[in-house]
């Protein structure tokens, strides 16, 4: 009887094709449009979880900023006021687990007859550990590089595929500002970073080696940045704040006066940025499924029509042994049938959509089985909902007057 | 003496209007036997079309005794008055009243699928009573594709397709030419001959005289209820 039904349903959907047609659009665009969205909206969360993730987690950086305020101010970290004895002292303190000082200048470097331009950070082995970065070939340096300035580099994965191509790197010398030094390692890719530069295109040399070899007279015993680790997210803040009253001490800043020195949260903000992405995908999801609930109430306006014209019909099914549940059923089941139909279209759209965008624009899309299992179900339920009320209604018509219904 | 088909006693119907109630049926007392033929006459709002709805099982008295086969159905609720008109009961209408855009073959299935038979059933069923109606070349013909007299043959074969014990019909010559109408009567005599209780309206005496009895309605009241001898005369005259 069911099979009958459902057979019916399919039939009456055919019978009037454009305004099936029309009523399922609503539906199309609806769920279309809450895949599309939804796809878009994940994948902008997964790349900044990736990203955070790259980041490495409870990290601080202490910056050094311009004293004074009247006069041309030159950028954060330009003119150095960190020490690598500042970073040592920083060490020291409650809740650090790992310091790492850094310099960094962009350089050209060459390896064959190949060059290319890239961000060379001098620092200490810490950094990998406090970046939660690994090798993916050959090994690090060691605290015995730093005290003798070795020349040895690691090199990421975008300087790797520029310079060298094919060839395996480690064990291979280049030149960086036409100094000589030898690849020990390669590093793991870890993609873009959250605000969009490409981490793997850089290289990372001993901070002592930087500074005397590389970029001697622009950093004479300062760091440019140091990068802190704390023990745990919850005492980030508490760091922060010893971090401040240590550094003020050192640099003999006085009551009042400005830092010379800026501390910035890197998880925090990270964390706000997942956050703002959260809500983004939220609101984009909550604005397309406003176009399901048209698509529903144009199954509701159109089922209603439906009712009306088929009064006579409803009539005579009554007369031959139709109860109202099957009166109710066989209308429920042809508004189900338009949204669940509807349904499957615009799951291929939207799916399509998001693939072509991704293909298009290199948005990272994500379409994950929750999100269309979600536009399903929100669809079926929309179809209950809207088709029951004027299901119902043919339900309940009187059976002489619909009968008499011209 | 066997138990009766239809009882009907003390039957009163009335509609409520701006005026108060308007009284449509009053006192109507009927007994039908099973394998009786009846039919229905009167004039224009005399009631008759109220008292077919109500033995039809598509509206209930106001007061009174309605029994079909055993049961009354005053206690039935709604369901159950649904399964009485899809077993007991065929309906054959002035209008034929068959699904425009359905074929002829799952016009006289469809109510086998609210009697939740299963599929092969029901076409062979459907197909068997199309042929006995003399259609058996139209099953996937839609009705507009066939005449009024064959459309209301079609609506005939489906009121036979449950096996009812009565057919109501209600003016079932009244969209046909007489000749046409006269096949169709013949049909109801057939079917009356195999034991089927017939009740029909109609306004045309010749129409009326195919029936056992004619009962004549006026202003919600019966008004004569007497037997014919013709038909029982052409039978024997046609059995001789």
């Amino acid at each position: 009887m069911f099979g009958a039904m459902l057979g019916e349903a399919w039939h009456a959907m055919g019978a009037n094709r454009l305004r099936t047609f029309l009523t399922m659009l609503g539906m199309v665009i609806g769920v279309g449009a809450v895949v599309l969205m939804l796809a878009i909206g994940q994948g902008a969360q997964e790349s900044v979880k990736r990203s955070i993730d790259t980041m490495g987690s409870n990290l601080l950086i202490v910056l050094s900023t311009p004293p004074g305020m009247g006069g041309a101010r030159a950028a954060t970290g330009s003119i150095p006021s960190l020490t690598v004895k500042d970073a040592e002292a920083i060490a020291e303190l409650d809740g650090v687990s790992a310091v790492a000082p850094t310099v960094n200048s962009s350089a050209q470097t060459i390896f064959s007859s190949n060059n290319w331009n890239t961000s060379v950070i001098g620092t200490t082995p810490d950094y990998l550990d406090v970046r939660a970065w690994s090798l993916s070939d050959g090994y690090t340096f060691t605290d015995s590089d730093i005290r003798s300035g070795t020349r040895v580099a690691l090199v990421g994965r975008t300087v790797v595929d520029n310079l060298f191509g094919d060839i395996s790197p480690v064990g291979k010398t280049i030149r960086i500002n036409k100094s000589p030094f030898i690849v020990i390692g390669v590093l793991e890719s870890k993609g873009q970073s959250l605000d969009g530069r490409d981490q793997d295109d850089t290289i990372i040399v001993p901070l002592t080696t930087a500074q005397r070899q590389l970029f001697g007279s622009q950093f004479a015993g300062s760091v440019r940045m140091i990068m802190v680790q704390a023990d745990s997210t919850e005492i980030m803040s508490l760091v922060e704040d010893s971090i401040n009253n240590l550094l003020r001490q050192r640099h003999n800043i006085r009551e009042g006066a400005d830092n010379d020195f800026f501390v910035r949260n890197l998880t925090a903000a990270a964390n706000s940025a997942a956050e703002t992405t959260r809500t983004m995908s939220l609101l984009l999801g909550a604005i397309a499924s406003v176009s399901l609930l048209v698509g529903g109430i144009g199954i509701m306006n159109i089922m209603l029509v439906s009712v009306t014209e088929r009064t006579r019909e409803i009539g005579i099914r009554m007369a031959i042994g139709a109860r109202e549940y099957d009166i109710l059923l066989q209308f429920l089941l042809e508004a189900i049938m338009i949204s669940v139909v509807g349904c499957l279209i615009g799951l291929a759209f939207g799916i399509g959509g998001a693939l072509l965008i991704n293909m298009l624009s290199q948005t990272a899309i994500v379409i994950s089985s929750q999100s269309v299992v979600l536009a399903f179900s929100v669809a079926a339920t929309v179809g209950i909902f809207f088709g029951f009320y004027p299901a119902r209604k043919a339900a309940r018509l009187n059976p002489i007057e619909a009968l008499r219904y011209q | 003496m066997t138990a009766p088909l239809i009882l009907v006693q003390d039957l009163h119907k009335q509609y409520e209007t701006a005026l108060g109630p308007f009284p449509v049926l009053k006192e109507v007392n009927l007994r039908m036997d099973p394998g009786d033929y009846i039919a229905i006459m009167g004039p224009s709002g005399s009631g008759k079309s109220t008292f077919m709805n109500i033995l039809g099982c598509l509206d209930q008295p106001s007061s009174g005794d309605y029994i079909l086969n055993g049961q009354h159905v005053a206690t039935m609720d709604k369901s159950a008055l649904a399964k009485v008109r899809n077993r007991t009961i065929g309906f054959v209408f002035q209008g034929f009243n068959l699904l425009s855009r359905t074929s002829l073959l799952d016009n006289v299935a469809l109510p086998l699928v609210y009697a939740g038979v299963d599929k092969p059933t029901r076409h062979a069923r459907a197909k068997r009573l199309l042929e006995r109606v003399g259609l058996g070349q139209y099953l996937r013909s839609l009705p507009n594709q066939i005449s009024g007299g064959q459309q209301q043959r079609v609506a005939i074969a489906r009121a036979l397709v449950n096996e009812p014990r009565l057919i109501l019909a209600d003016e079932p010559t009244g969209n046909l030419d007489s000749k046409t109408s006269q096949e169709i009567m013949a049909l109801f005599d057939e079917l009356n001959q195999e034991g089927i209780s017939i009740v029909l309206v109609t306004h045309e005496t010749d129409i009326a005289e195919h029936a056992k009895r004619q009962i004549h309605f006026l202003d919600g009241s019966i008004v004569s209820d007497t037997a014919n001898k013709k038909p029982v005369e052409e039978n024997s005259m046609e059995a001789a």
